[in-house]
């Protein structure tokens, strides 16, 4: 009976690891980040480019940070959840605009609508390079002593808004 | 003819090779080269995760070689850089990773994995050394039988 129960048993074992595997998403690498005070910047602001700003000023209230640009495809699939989530005001979304032109930028924008606060423009990438980013877009949830509470990469989906990023909110509002 | 199309296939394919070789922004500093490779060899693309940031030509690689290649230019060591890469990237940007309780299973696992299967084959071939023992007299009554002649039906 054991011939047969210990052969059984090791595929058994395969299978759970291999079904385990195959559920997991290899593109979402959890990032050290979370529960980490949110990385210092000092950026020009994409509208008023002689006006800059970093997170110390963003302190005392809970705020998205959505990375974008207008060469990213996959911004653009997200772009309406952002609107639609600005609309009802929940949340403050700050941009930042990473490794993109100011023309390119500004157009993307007034063409699709602007659901931020204000968009910072990192051209040189070094402060998504600081954020960890690796796949825009990606969304940071960051609490209001500016600590990253949470991490998006990828695309926000109504799905996620609802199911993770407005709980989320709400706690750290509470 | 076939040894012409043989051979303007064979110079197609060679150009490719030829034009695939883009040029990496190098510094003028040798050894600060060879740190700067060596290092960047050791860190994974997050964009293209089988490819270290050496050999990645995404634009986030092209990147972080830049980095790397600047904090060697400030006198930063070698542990310093890695550490500012894990800080952003996690532990998933060393190729090597470190071990922890977390990764306990990744280094281990392969170990565990072969005694469990060694384990398996010794008592297979123990179980069989038994089974022949168990059989080897009637055999060898048999085997003086067929030698005798009188084998069987007599």
């Amino acid at each position: 009976m054991t011939r047969y129960l210990v052969p059984l048993g090791i595929f058994l074992a395969v299978v759970i690891f291999l079904g385990v595997g195959l559920g997991l998403n290899p593109r979402e690498v959890p990032s050290p980040l979370i529960n980490r005070q949110a990385p210092a910047f000092d950026l020009p602001q994409l509208h008023a480019t002689n006006r800059r700003i970093g997170p110390a000023e963003l302190r005392g209230q809970v705020w998205l940070l959505n990375v974008w640009a207008s060469w990213c495809v996959s911004c653009r699939q997200e772009h309406p959840v952002l609107v639609e989530l600005a609309k009802t005001g929940v949340v403050p979304i700050y941009g930042l605009n990473y490794k993109d032109q100011r023309e390119d930028a500004l157009r993307w924008l007034q063409q699709w609508g602007d659901p931020y606060k204000l968009s910072i423009m990192d051209r040189e990438g070094r402060t998504g390079i600081d954020y960890g980013v690796y796949g825009v877009p990606e969304t940071y949830v960051i609490d209001k002593a500016g600590v990253i509470r949470y991490k998006q990469i990828g695309p926000l989906t109504p799905e996620i808004v609802r199911d993770k990023i407005l709980p989320l909110v709400r706690k750290l509002n509470a | 003819m076939h040894k012409q199309v043989l051979a303007l296939i064979l110079w197609g394919v060679m150009a490719t090779g030829v034009f695939a070789a883009d040029a990496q922004p190098v510094s003028a500093d040798p050894a600060l080269e060879q740190r700067a490779l060596r290092l960047t060899n050791e860190l994974r693309c997050l964009v293209c995760q089988n490819q270290t940031i050496a050999d990645s030509n995404a634009e986030l690689a092209v990147d972080l070689r830049k980095q790397v290649r600047e904090q060697l230019k400030q006198g930063k060591s070698e542990q310093e850089i890695l550490d500012y890469m894990v800080n952003r990237y996690g532990d998933f940007v060393l190729y090597r990773p470190p071990v922890k309780a977390q990764t306990l299973v990744l280094w281990l696992g392969p170990f565990v994995l072969m005694a469990g299967g060694l384990f398996i084959l010794l008592s297979f071939l123990r179980h069989r050394r038994k089974a022949e023992a168990a059989a080897a007299p009637e055999k060898l009554d048999e085997a003086a039988r067929m030698l005798r002649g009188n084998g069987g039906s007599s």
